[in-house]
This record gives C-alpha cells, structure tokens and sequence, in this order.
C-alpha cells in the first residue's frame, strides 16, 4: 500500500498543477460513476442482507469447520498458480503477435481470443469427453488457464499496439539489451495492462463453479451452489460468498501494492511511432509450433468433442427457425450489455484516473467485486430487488442487460483503463489552453485516443455475455431462449448431437468482436507507422 | 471525421436505444406462467396440448430446478409464477415448508395413488422413475451383480463403482438408507462409497462413463439409460440397467411433482394445468415423450421398454417421506462428498 502511494504521488500532485488552476469536477463522469457505484453495490447489500439473516450457529456450521480450510487452501493454491500461468502465457502470446513477423498474425490475433468465446461449461464438457478420468488440481489448473489466459492476452496486446518505440530505442542506445529492454522498459510500460490482466483472472477464478463441479475441485464457489442448489439455503451461500469478496478485496489491493495504477504516456516529443518488429528467423517454428499448441489444447478439446456430437448424435438435426432467434437474442443482449459495461466504465476509469481521491479509487475498486461473484449470487440480488421494488422491470430485457453489464463491467473497466493510461494529459491540456471546451476535449482528443481501449472493453463484454447462463436463465424474459441457455436445455437432456450447433455459434458470435478487434489494433498500428 | 467520431460514440447509442426499447416492452395479459425444472421438450409436449385443450396461454420459464426453486423464495408474494413443476420432489417440500404452496386440489390428488402426492396436499406427483444400477457388460457378468445397494460399499467394488453426489437424485437414496436401516448404516455406507468410487458432476456422466467401460457399475435413474440409448443408437450401447432385491433401499422411486404458488392471481388457471398433468391425455403424453418416464395415473401404460411399475417392489417410503434431504446433505458435506 506504501508503495502504491509513493508512485502516486508525485503523479496526482503533477495532476493538479497541470490540469489547470480550476479544479472543477466533471459531473456527466461523477454521475456516471454514481451509477455504475450504485449497480455493483446492489448484489452486495444483497449479500449482507441475507448474510446477516443467518445466526450465530450457522457462521459456525459452515465457516468454522475443518473443510473450510481445505476450501481456503484449494481456492488460494489454484488462484495462485492459474494467475501466474495466465500471466506468462498471455504476455508471451501478445510480444509473439503484436511485435514479431509471426506469420498469419492477423488469424492469430482472432484465434487466441477464441477460447473465451467457449462456456465455461462447454470447456467442461469437452474435456470430460475426452478424457473421463481428468480431474482434481492440476486438471483445474490446465482447463483453467488455457480458458482464462485471454483475459491477460487481450489488453496486454491492446498495450503492445500501441506502445511508442521511443523508450525501447532509447533504452537499446545506451547499451541494454533485447531482454533487458524487454524486461527494465518494454514490462514496465505494459505493466499496468499485466496487472490488470492477471487480476480479471483472479477474480474470475474465485467465481468459476461449472469446471470445477466437473473436475471434481473444491473451492468455496463450489460450496456455494451446493448451498443454493442442495440446501435451498441463501442466507447461508450468501454467507460464504462474504469470503469470496474478503478474497477479492485482498486481490485489488495485492494489484494496486504491485503498482497496477502505473501510467505509460510517452515522454519524448514529436510523433509517436510503433516500434518495428523483431524477425524470429529460426525461432519461427518453434513460436508456431506452441502458438498452435496452445489454441489446439485450449480451443480444438472442446470443439472437437462438439463436432464428434454432431457427427455421432442421433438427436442431430438441421437447426430451426428457433436457432436464428437464439442468435438474434444473444446477439442484441450481449450488444448492448457490452455498450452499457462500456459506457459505465469510461466515467469510472477517468475519474479515478484523472481525478484521484478516495472516492474515485474507491468506486474504481468497487467496480471489480462482481467478477469475483458467483452470476447467481449477483442475479438473485437483482431477482430480490426488483420483485420488490421495481416490478416492472423484473424479468425484462432491459434487467438481464443491466445484470450483464454489471457482471462484466471489471472487463470493461481493464480494457478502458489500459487504454486510458496510455493517453498522454499534455494532449488534452493542449487543447484546453487552445481553447477547447471540456466535452469538446473529450469528444475530439480523449476519445479517439481510448477508442481501442473501448473496442477492447466491448468486446470482451460482449463475448462474455454471450455465453452466460446462469443470469441468464433467472432473468431472462419468461420464453426467450439464448444460445447459451438452448445448449443447456439439449445437453441436460442427453440430446448432445442437437446442443452442438448452439456451442458452435456461440464461439462463432464471439469470433466477430474478436475478428474486428484485431483490425482496429492493426489498422491502428498502421495509420500510425504511415504517419 | 464525422464518421469517426459517429464510430465512437455508436456503443453509447445502441446503449441509449436499447434502454428504450426495453423500457416499451411490457408483461403478457391472463396466461399464466410456469416454472419448469422438469426437461423441456417433455413440459413442451404437455403445454401444447393442455394449450389446445383449454384455450389458456402457458408462459414456459425453464431453468434448473433447484435454482428456480430459490429464485421462487426470493420471489416470495410477488412471485410471477403460477405453476412449479419439478424433477424431483425436495425442491417442493423446502417451498411449501417456507408456506409459499397452495393446495392442489382434492379430485387432481386423487387422480394418482396417494403415496406419491405431498402429505399435505401442497404438490401432487406427476411421473416417476426408478433408482437402478446401470453396469458395463463387458467388465460385469450379471451373476455378480448385487442384489443391495449398501454391497456397492463391499471391498470388491473397489475402483468399480460411478456415482454423482451432487445430483438431487443421489440425497433420496441417502435418506433412504437413513430411514430402513439407521444413521450409522447410511455414514458407514457412504464411507465405503467414496472408497470405492469415481464421482462424475452428474448422472448424464455417469451412464456415459459406464457405457464407455470408464466405470463398471453406476448409480444412475433408469430413463438416463434409455435417453442415451437413443442418443447414441443400439450399436453404441454397452451397458444394461439391473434392479436391485424388492425391497431394497436402493430400489426407490423418485418422483417428479407439480404444485400450485400460493401467491399466484391465476388459482383456477393453475390449478387445471396441474390437473391436465395427471390426467389421462397428460399422462399419456408424458408416455409417449421421449422422457421414458413412468407416468403415476393407474391404467396409462408407461413406454412399451419399461417394465412395468407394478411389477417393480420399491422400498416401503414415500417421496414426501423423504423430505428436502438436508439431512443426507449434511451427512455428504461432513464426510466431504460434496
């Protein structure tokens, strides 16, 4: 915490003396940011209501026994160990793709998002196909990261795209070499996109239940729906995801302590410019050849157990009218979850950026929580709120949007502040003292510079809405149908060979956001090269 | 330029549309709305021809049973739902517990044998299916197949035996055990169990992995056999299903129930699409379907493979006698199954 401190610092003094002498606060962003305060905190007061519904001896029953500390050591050691993998496969993947003559580097800009685009439960699915005796520590460690490393990959590229070759040349002339610069200029200027990154990890991986029910690993979500599921018991599954956010409190703080508030605006003059990239020669094949590997074990296990479904499957039939609502459905949700995540997360992230006090980091922090939450603790949360007091909205298209832009607005909020970090003040002081208007700096110099930061905050929004069920299913309006919650339908009725084309268009939907993303960063990096 | 900055800004416009859009959209009229854990195309089957019958519009929300089940208790007086229909019959019992069940009807409880109905007349059930042992037949002769369930915790099972804990079929049979023969019987048994077996998320898995040879025995519900015979055809099929003893804990019925919300404004609604469940077509539909379960109503032939359910002898309890099996659960978090 000191250190976080002592690297703000000097920042956030600088902010005073050069945003100008007037000080005055934005209010379009501080409502902003009141909302999106106000949509995280709603599932929590949720869970310390009905936390507190439960006395004395359930606290004992179910946080004071011995199993708990089996939960607490399989949560942190798988934490843990999937962070740092994540880390290292997702920031060797995006130098591979963003600053190497990879061949094909557009294909792999899309493919190794992909594997987001595939349900947690599909993942399970197919693994288990493949391979029925997987299961306990390691199982969950492999299935996990190889789904989760995207998470890192995505804004660690996004930050490679866009990194000024100035430092790196700067550093190479004055002696160091090629992993020195890597590791003393080319990391540290990423290094808030890694953070961010591994921290989305962390707190997806304390709310996963659908692979570790398959693979038979407990940890304390697990607990939780058993609570829900077995018990009928929310005010004791609430009361074990109390430890979920004590958990994840620890986690935004562990990211903020390594520095994770680092910006990385350029520092020389004159244009920027993208570095050019490294010739891999001989390294070549065996980049490929693990590349391959990676999207083969994290992408082919579970589509190739789908394919072998529709290949073998007596229930497989040629898709109806309904897939094509299905798609219409998923589609229009997970639009406008990801543009509503997007837009809460824009005044979230520039207030805490370029207004920083306690609230402002504070509500930045608060906007993290809903990652580490089981969707059904969330979704209950909105199920009890609105039955009670907004009727009207219960059940409507418009609450499953907002349940979605809650649950995904930490992604929104990664991908727009990696963009954001990396926008230089002077800029916008410039055209303040040129006489722009506030709305009209934003307009015309803030937003055009974050925009990749946006496609990024969209698109992962969107791809993950796209597969959500458990939300989904309680919230959805009564009769309409997703992708997501069609192929739980067939596969919970053995019908496997029917539930495939579902999982297939699921990642097919994904590949969209994810294909468009890779243009945007690669056009990006071109207008700017041609500059 | 333009262009550009419309690009920008279009996520906030979608955003702003969809708002909009969302908030015109409104609630149905006088149908009446049912949540249903049971498998869909089955309640499908069901919906269309009460629909046809009566004239009533029925607003089909599926979702998994017992996550309905605590969405309907958060619901509580303002519940949306008119009708619940279930899987399994715990679900129903923790909500008529929590006092959120109205009574079915005297005539629609009468139209299945009274010991499959709730006690109190809050649920009525609706279908069945038998608890049975599915086994590989290359790695079991039949010869060696048990004729108790509680053999399955015997040292000679050691490694054989498939079995998913955390499915709402599993907890009946634990309570099952606890009732006929004791509490230390039921923990010893389980113990036993654990030792002996592979766990697998869920029953689907089960009949798979012992089809596949992956396990030699599993604890499965019949019609999970014959949804995957018909799924993976005749040829794929390498497993059969064996009934234990007359009699035994293991040989137990578990029953898929319906009932009535409480707070539900469409009571004579409701009550005839609980009453259509049981009644002849509704039974015959469900026989039809490819669900292969049993249906309740005396005189409606269940699918032509099943034996018949009068030929089978089930342990002496009813599905309200098993209650909302949190005793079995607590007894499966203390020995760490779940």
């Amino acid at each position: 915490m000191l250190n976080a401190r002592a690297f703000a610092e000097p920042i956030a003094s600088r902010w005073t003396q050069t945003w100008s002498g007037r000080r005055r606060w934005p209010l379009v962003s501080i409502a902003g940011a009141a909302i999106a305060g106000a949509l995280v905190l709603l599932p929590l007061a949720f869970l310390v209501i009905q936390a507190q519904e439960s006395g004395w001896a359930e606290v004992q029953r179910l946080l004071l026994r011995h199993s708990v500390a089996v939960l607490l050591w399989n949560t942190l050691r798988l934490t843990l160990a999937c962070t740092v993998l994540c880390a290292w496969v997702g920031v060797g993947a995006a130098w591979c793709v963003e600053r190497t003559n990879l061949p094909a580097r557009r294909l792999w800009a899309v493919v190794l998002v992909l594997p987001l685009g595939v349900p947690d439960f599909v993942v399970g699915f197919g693994w288990v196909s493949i391979d029925p005796a997987l299961h306990g520590y390691l199982a969950a460690v492999m299935i996990m990261t190889l789904s989760l490393y995207p998470l890192v990959y995505l804004p660690v590229a996004s930050a490679l795209a866009n990194l000024d070759a100035g430092l790196e040349e700067a550093a190479r002339s004055l002696g160091l070499g090629p992993w020195q610069t890597f590791r003393r200029v080319t990391l540290r200027q990423i290094w808030p996109a890694v953070l961010g990154g591994c921290l989305l990890v962390t707190l997806a991986l304390l709310a996963e239940y659908g692979v570790f029910e398959i693979v038979q690993y407990r940890t304390f979500t697990v607990e939780i729906f058993t609570e829900f599921k077995l018990g009928f018991d929310t005010a004791a599954a609430c009361l074990l995801s109390l430890v979920l956010v004590v958990l994840s409190i620890a986690a935004l703080g562990g990211e903020l302590a390594l520095g994770g508030r680092g910006r990385s605006w350029r520092t020389g003059p004159g244009a920027g410019r993208i570095a050019p990239r490294v010739a891999l020669g001989r390294l070549s094949a065996p980049v490929l050849t693990g590349l391959s590997a990676l999207s083969g074990l994290a992408l082919g296990a579970p589509l190739g157990a789908l394919v072998y479904w529709m290949l073998r499957g007596s229930s497989t039939t040629l898709p109806s009218g309904s897939i094509l609502a299905a798609v219409g459905h998923t589609a229009f949700y997970s639009a406008a979850a990801a543009a509503l995540a997007t837009a809460l997360a824009v005044p979230v992230t520039a207030l805490a950026i370029r207004h920083r006090n306690r609230v402002t980091l504070l509500i930045e922090r608060l906007a993290y929580l809903p990652m580490a939450l089981p969707g059904l603790v969330i979704a209950l949360g909105l199920v009890a709120f609105s039955v009670h007091h907004a009727f009207a909205l219960y059940q409507s298209a418009l609450e499953l949007i907002v349940a979605y832009a809650i649950l995904f607005l930490p992604l929104a909020v990664v991908g727009v502040r990696s963009a954001m970090g990396q926008v230089p003040p002077r800029l916008e002081e410039v055209a303040r003292s040129l006489g722009c208007r506030p709305a009209s700096v934003w307009r015309r110099v803030t937003l055009p510079l974050i925009a990749p930061g946006l496609g990024a905050a969209f698109a992962l929004v969107f791809i993950s809405a796209a597969t959500e069920l458990t939300a989904t299913l309680l919230l959805r309006p009564t009769g309409v149908n997703t992708l997501a919650t069609q192929f739980w339908a067939y596969t919970s009725e053995l019908s496997y060979g029917a539930a495939a084309p579902y999982a297939g268009l699921m990642v097919a939907i994904s590949a969209i956001p994810a294909y468009l993303l890779s243009r945007r960063m690669t056009t990006l990096a071109r207008s700017e090269r041609t500059r | 330029m333009r262009l550009r900055t419309l690009a920008t800004f279009s996520p906030f416009l979608i955003a702003a549309a969809t708002l909009l859009a969302a908030c015109g959209s409104s609630h149905g009229g006088s149908a009446i709305t049912l949540y249903n854990g049971q498998h869909e195309q089955t309640t499908a089957a069901l919906v269309a021809a009460f629909e046809k019958q009566t004239g009533i519009r029925v607003n089909v929300r599926t979702g998994d049973e017992a996550t309905l089940g605590d969405q309907i208790l958060q619901e509580g007086e303002n519940s949306p739902a008119d009708v619940f229909y279930t899987e399994n019959t715990p679900v129903l019992e923790a909500l008529r517990e929590k006092g959120l069940l109205a009574s079915v009807s005297p005539s629609t409880l009468t139209a299945v044998p009274s010991r499959y109905d709730s006690a109190q007349g809050d649920w009525v059930g609706v279908s069945a299916r038998v608890s049975v042992l599915v086994y590989n037949t290359s790695q079991i002769a039949p010869s060696q197949l048990p004729g108790s369930v509680l053999e399955l915790a015997e040292p000679r099972w050691k490694g054989k035996v498939g079995f998913a804990p955390s499915e709402t079929d599993f907890q009946p049979l634990i309570t099952a055990i606890v009732k006929l023969d004791g509490l230390a019987t039921a923990e010893r048994w389980l113990k036993g169990l654990q030792a002996n077996s592979k766990i697998y998320p869920d029953n689907e898995t089960v009949v798979a992995q012992v089809n596949n040879g992956e396990s030699a025995v599993g604890l499965i519900n019949h019609y999970y056999w014959y949804r995957l015979r018909d799924e993976v055809g005749m040829a794929g099929v390498h497993s059969k299903l064996h009934y234990y003893a007359p009699g035994d804990p293991g040989d137990l019925v578990d029953v898929s129930g319906a009932a009535v919300l409480k707070s539900s404004s469409h009571q004579a609604a409701a009550q005839a699409f609980v009453a259509f469940l049981v009644s002849r077509i509704g039974q015959e539909t469900i026989a039809h379907s490819h669900s292969y379960e049993y249906p309740l109503r005396l005189g409606v032939s269940p699918a032509p493979a099943l034996r018949p359910l009068a030929q089978l002898k089930p342990a002496p309890l009813t599905p309200a006698e098993l209650g909302d099996g949190r005793g079995a659960l607590a007894l499966e978090q203390q020995l760490g199954l779940l």
